[in-house]
């Protein structure tokens, strides 16, 4: 391993892996939000048009990839809230418009090789240049200021669009902040992950995270630490592997949400046999039910005829009787108050 | 009864929503029109009719969410569009799940109701939280807020879009068909929400296709078929216009349209087909 950080290109590629592996999944989780998850790969493609004019003009492909996906994302955003028959359509131009472009016009320049083309297309360890580094932590710093400060109304937003209108809060102008930074992220992401490959890093760790999450808080935490185990440890593995390395962080990315599907299968079937479901009865358990409200670990219980209801999903569960031997978690019966003088949640 | 409404004579400052001659639509067609309608603080406000008659045109015209097409909205005594705080009006969508494409906890989704009342960069402090926290509570899933919202049942979901609009302190709550599709349990909790609203004297207004276990707290009844309003007078109005329909006199109302209302609002055409077996 410290062999992987003496070399030169090895620390670039990390360091770029890491800016990105943190940024893309907290875009990442608002598009799967709002069911946009194809989008940031559209915006790929036309970033590899903007890639194949800064190589052509001679200027640093990495701005024009900028100026390129920004634009398209703007464009883009407008489109959809304006078209409502077409808009899909034209999108599917401007994307499959933007690659075919990009592939045409990097065959017409001097640095046009097909080796060069995969490397901008599946990411490579070897191309992060000094002066991008120095791009991309700046984006990547305002890509995650940006997300943190919007991240409320970013996310009541992509949670209920009409909502958010009926009560003022500016929607377009908070899509198209979102579809800006999704096509920064893209950017960011160019070098390592590869144009073709970069939605894969902003949507599968959310994925993954989903499957585990029990808020959207949590949800974002679990996918920032499942994009970075990914994109580092892709760029580290594609060294010796001699693999490329967007192919390989996206790899690692699908192999940890396969096993965390496969884990949190296997644990929900076995907590499902092991949990026993109260009888069923007309009324709800709340503040007003009558039932004295017991706290009961994490969770408030109700005491229904001398046992314990807790709810889950769509029913009660039998939490036993107070202190019983069904009882895992020791309820704290001294806190037992009756439901009606129950002010505030504990 | 309360005194009932007196649409000419409201020009005083309490005076939420008044809308004239008004039309909403989509583009340039108008699905409801010549929508007269005044409504004054402390007032709680069925708005009833058949399915696509025009009531949730109503309310989306009223919020701002469609577009008008011809008339005023007068909101608080601003013109609409000049109106800054939308949030003095919470709405409660018609939805019959919230969106699951992510995880979100009851707490989550109820703070988004928070954020008008909160600046552009800040975060909620410990008053507004309390205020959530109070929101869930007079729905009555204070023991849930930190639950993820999916797991919920239909009709505690349905609260949680209360709670929602509560968090936004509004001054008038505008609730578009708040029990439809809920189970014979959750209408009765969902029935004391209401009631504790009444308590805590919130403006209402209600569209729903049944009155059933709201007709005791209201104060006002409007009608709406067909893209006009065709009845807006208080309950015992109502009662006495549906009376007259059946012993044959007095029909200088809308008698034929008021009773095809009540004929559409007990079977609920379309309503029938999720909520029908469940309705206690």
């Amino acid at each position: 391993m410290s062999d992987l950080l003496s070399v030169d290109f090895m620390q670039r590629a990390l360091i770029a892996a890491l800016l990105v592996g943190t940024v893309a999944p907290m875009v990442g989780i608002f598009l799967v939000q709002r069911r946009l998850s194809l989008i940031g790969d559209g915006m790929g493609h036309v970033a590899l048009a903007g890639v194949a004019l800064g190589l052509v003009t001679g200027s640093a492909p990495v701005l024009t990839a900028l100026v390129a996906a920004v634009t398209a994302a703007v464009v883009i955003e407008l489109l959809r809230t304006r078209g409502r028959t077409n808009g899909d359509v034209a999108l599917a131009v401007i994307f499959y418009g933007g690659i075919a472009g990009g592939v045409v016009i990097i065959s017409r320049s001097p640095e046009g090789t097909p080796a060069n083309l995969m490397k901008y297309l599946f990411g490579s360890i070897l191309t992060t240049q000094r002066g991008d580094l120095y791009v991309f932590a700046g984006l990547a710093v305002l890509i995650a200021v940006t997300t943190w400060a919007l991240r409320p109304r970013l996310f009541a937003v992509a949670n209920d669009e009409e909502y958010a209108r009926a009560v003022g809060i500016p929607v377009l102008p908070l899509n198209i902040v979102l579809a800006v930074l999704t096509a920064t992220t893209v950017v960011v992401a160019m070098r390592v992950v590869g144009l073709l490959l970069i939605s894969a890093l902003m949507i599968v760790p959310n994925a993954a995270s989903q499957l585990i999450a029990r808020s959207f808080s949590s949800g974002l935490h679990w996918a920032i630490a499942f994009g970075l185990v990914s994109s580092v440890g892709g760029v580290a593995l594609s060294y010796p592997l001699n693999t490329p390395s967007g192919g390989t962080i996206v790899l690692l990315a699908v192999g940890l949400f396969v096993v965390t599907a496969v884990v949190t299968s296997i644990t929900s079937r076995l907590g499902g046999r092991r949990h026993a479901v109260a009888e069923t009865h007309p009324h709800e358990h709340g503040a007003e039910c009558g039932h004295p409200a017991v706290t009961h670990g994490d969770h408030v219980d109700y005491l229904h005829d001398g046992h314990l209801h807790a709810a889950h999903e769509g029913h009660y569960d039998e939490h036993g009787a107070p202190g019983g031997p069904a009882d895992t978690h020791a309820p704290d019966t001294t806190t037992a108050t009756t439901a009606s003088t129950r002010g505030t949640r504990p | 009864m309360t005194a009932g409404p007196a649409p000419a004579a409201a020009t005083s400052a309490d005076v939420a929503i008044d809308l004239r001659d008004a039309a909403f639509g989509y583009g340039e067609r108008a699905v409801l029109s010549d929508a007269n309608l005044t409504i004054r603080r402390g007032e709680i406000v069925a708005v009833v009719g058949p399915n696509g008659s025009g009531k949730s045109t109503l309310m989306k015209g009223i919020l701002g969410l469609n577009e008008r097409v011809a008339g005023t909205v007068t909101l608080f005594g601003v013109p609409s569009h000049e109106l800054r705080d939308r949030a003095r009006l919470g709405y409660v969508p018609q939805r019959h799940t919230l969106s699951a494409s992510v995880r979100a906890t009851a707490e989550e989704i109820v703070s988004t109701g928070r954020l008008p009342r909160i600046g552009w960069l800040g975060r909620l402090r410990g008053t507004d939280r309390q205020i959530v926290a109070r929101s869930l509570e007079v729905v009555g899933l204070g023991d849930r807020a930190a639950t993820e919202v999916s797991t919920l049942s239909g009709g505690q979901q349905r609260r949680v879009l209360i709670a929602r609009a509560l968090a936004g302190q509004p001054d008038v709550l505008i609730m578009d068909e708040p029990t439809a599709g809920v189970d014979a349990a959750n209408q009765h909790v969902l029935a004391d929400v209401l009631d504790r609203l009444v308590e805590r004297d919130v403006t209402m207004v209600i569209v729903t296709h049944e009155l059933g276990a709201l007709e005791r707290l209201l104060t006002r009844i409007v009608v709406v078929d067909a893209g006009r309003i065709r009845f807006d007078g208080t309950p015992h109005e109502y009662a006495a216009a549906r009376d007259a329909v059946h012993h044959d006199h007095d029909s200088h109302h809308h008698d034929l349209e008021l009773d095809s209302d009540r004929a559409l609002l007990a079977r609920g055409p379309l309503d029938a087909t999720h909520t029908d077996g469940k309705r206690p």
